[in-house]
């Protein structure tokens, strides 16, 4: 019973995915079943849309801005809360997970809101200050997850042997944490890459990837390029989560509260 | 002897100052994450939080920063009341639905499963977690359409039509379907901790499987269904994509009424009246969920 429900579930999670891959060689340009026979015509057409590359090329740039970003102030952070005890620490960890565990509209609504009052115009910046917000906490939970992991014997022993606090940072932290950097990051441009429902408060005018599969969904235009590109983005979204999940073990690819 | 560079010594000063005083390397480390948030984040909320105030000239069409109420006062009328009800309702038996279908999966993984086998569902489970959210509602747009996969092959087993395309029935698959990898982490979680010798001392005293079930198990793995909870319930609240793509006309959730304000009504003022409204449903339910010790569980 308790095999058959696992098998159940695991193919309510995996055929919709599996389907979405396939129809990505459709050759036919209705989304009908079964699919009228494979090709990568459509591959090749999304490939050369002007308007996919400029969206994509936003979305690497905003992921990657980002996830530089997330990386210094969550590496940061978590720095801070793992080695000081003070007033207000346990506030601090439930304000870097709101952006996350509340709904994302508020922070696009919040963001837009605040952009209006003070005059900054909707751009690049505005789309990463958005996503670095919710990054932040995806690259302090893998690195505090990894600092938890790391023996105060080995920062005394650095000590013991004469070096001071740069020496020991870049000799025993730095190495210590690299692949829980690294996974962060990951899963922060990964999330980046991805997101739809901050961007549309904080893009403007501009189309990131998932904003254009929204808009061309919506309007129910070249869908057949949809298909190819949403292939793309979860291609963009699952190959990082895979390194990441090899590099940081289960803890830091956890997303929700685990 | 050699003279040390003269940098080296101004980072030697520089570590000795560090390490002398904590309360400056906690500062240091601190401040800037915390900026941002405040900055950035908290400020925001706040400006969101006054803009609910204000109001759009109809005739201008630019903000009036004049306080008004007028915004909640139109929040508490009928139409609005209902799509609230009609989200909060949607929200709970998505959560309801998430939780009855990732509790015996958690269990295999945590209790049934070989090592090797639960290292395989982790990733069976995090794969679709952070798959790209806009492929996955694709994906069902594709399979629920007509002529789609599901009409498809209810067809061919006879069974008649189904057409639940674009109605509410569609939008609570969807978002069980999203939103069941989040359920599924922190239940396992909760799973995974509970001592054997507790199920063992359950059975010493005599209690069957579905007692033990009942008296053990379920209390111990709620804080972690509650933990998943948070999730299932608060990204179901604020979703506006799903239901703009897979709900049909009667499927208006909080969500896409406030995008349909800012974009189409440009109504800043009244999307950030109807923002406030998922913050205190939220509020209300990590208050509840804190009770639940689903923080504790953590």
């Amino acid at each position: 019973m308790l095999r058959v429900w696992v098998a159940l579930v695991l193919l309510f999670l995996f055929v919709p995915i599996a389907l979405i891959v396939l129809y990505a060689f459709n050759k036919s340009n209705v989304e009908g079943w079964p699919p009228g026979g494979l090709s990568t015509k459509w591959v090749t057409v999304a490939w050369h849309d002007p308007q996919v590359r400029s969206a994509l090329f936003l979305s690497l740039k905003a992921g990657l801005f980002a996830t530089t970003v997330a990386l210094l102030l969550g590496s940061a952070a978590a720095f801070g809360v793992h080695r000081f005890r003070f007033f207000g620490r346990e506030a601090v960890s439930l304000l870097l997970v709101l952006p996350l565990a509340l709904p994302g509209i508020i922070t696009g609504i919040a963001l837009n809101s605040a952009f209006q009052w003070v005059g900054l115009n909707l751009s690049l910046l505005t789309i990463v200050i958005g996503h670095a917000t919710f990054c932040i906490v995806v690259v302090y939970n893998n690195v505090i997850a990894r600092l938890r992991r790391v023996s105060d014997s080995m920062y005394e022993a650095a000590a013991d042997l004469g070096a001071h606090g740069w020496l020991t940072f870049r000799t025993i932290t730095v190495p210590m944490l690299s692949t829980a950097l690294l996974s962060g990051a990951l899963l922060a441009f990964a999330l980046s890459f991805d997101e739809v429902i901050v961007t549309t408060f904080t893009a403007g005018a501009q189309n990131t990837l998932p904003l254009w599969i929204f808009g061309a969904i919506r309007l129910g235009q070249q869908l057949p390029e949809v298909n190819v590109v949403v292939v793309a983005v979860l291609i963009m979204t699952v190959i990082p989560v895979a390194i990441a999940a090899r590099l940081a073990g289960s803890g830091g690819v956890a997303r929700t509260l685990a | 002897m050699r003279p040390a560079p003269a940098g080296a010594g101004l980072s030697k000063a520089l570590a000795r100052t560090l390490w002398r005083r904590p309360w400056l390397r906690a500062l240091l480390t601190l401040s800037p994450p915390l900026a941002w948030f405040v900055v950035i984040y908290l400020a925001s909320l706040l400006v969101m939080l006054l803009t609910a105030f204000w109001t759009v000239n109809p005739f201008t069409n630019t903000l009036e920063h004049t306080f008004s109420t007028a915004n909640f006062t139109q929040l508490f009328t009928g139409t609005y009341l209902a799509i609230i009800l009609r989200t909060v309702v949607m929200a709970a038996a998505v959560t309801v639905t998430d939780a009855i279908v990732a509790l015996p999966f958690a269990y295999f993984m945590a209790r049934v499963a070989t090592a090797r086998t639960q290292r395989l569902l982790f990733t069976a489970i995090m794969l679709p977690l952070w798959a790209s959210y806009l492929a996955k509602v694709f994906a069902w747009i594709v399979i629920l359409q007509k002529g789609g996969v599901l009409s498809w092959s209810v067809q061919k087993l006879g069974l008649g039509a189904v057409n639940i395309g674009y109605t509410n029935t569609a939008m609570w698959i969807v978002f069980c379907y999203i939103w069941l990898p989040f359920m599924v982490v922190p239940v396992f979680s909760a799973i995974d901790r509970i001592p054997n010798s507790l199920l063992e001392a359950s059975g010493d005293l005599g209690a069957r499987n579905w007692r033990t079930l009942r008296s053990v198990l379920l209390p111990l793995a709620l804080p972690g269904i509650v933990a998943g909870s948070i999730f299932t319930f608060s990204l179901t609240l604020g979703d506006f994509i799903t239901p703009l793509l897979i709900g049909g006309t009667n499927s208006q959730l909080i969500g896409n009424v406030i995008y349909s304000n800012l974009g189409t009504a440009n109504n800043l003022p009244f999307a950030a009246t109807l923002a406030i409204v998922p913050i205190v449903i939220m509020i209300v339910y990590l208050t509840g969920a804190r009770a639940l010790g689903a923080f504790e569980a953590l």
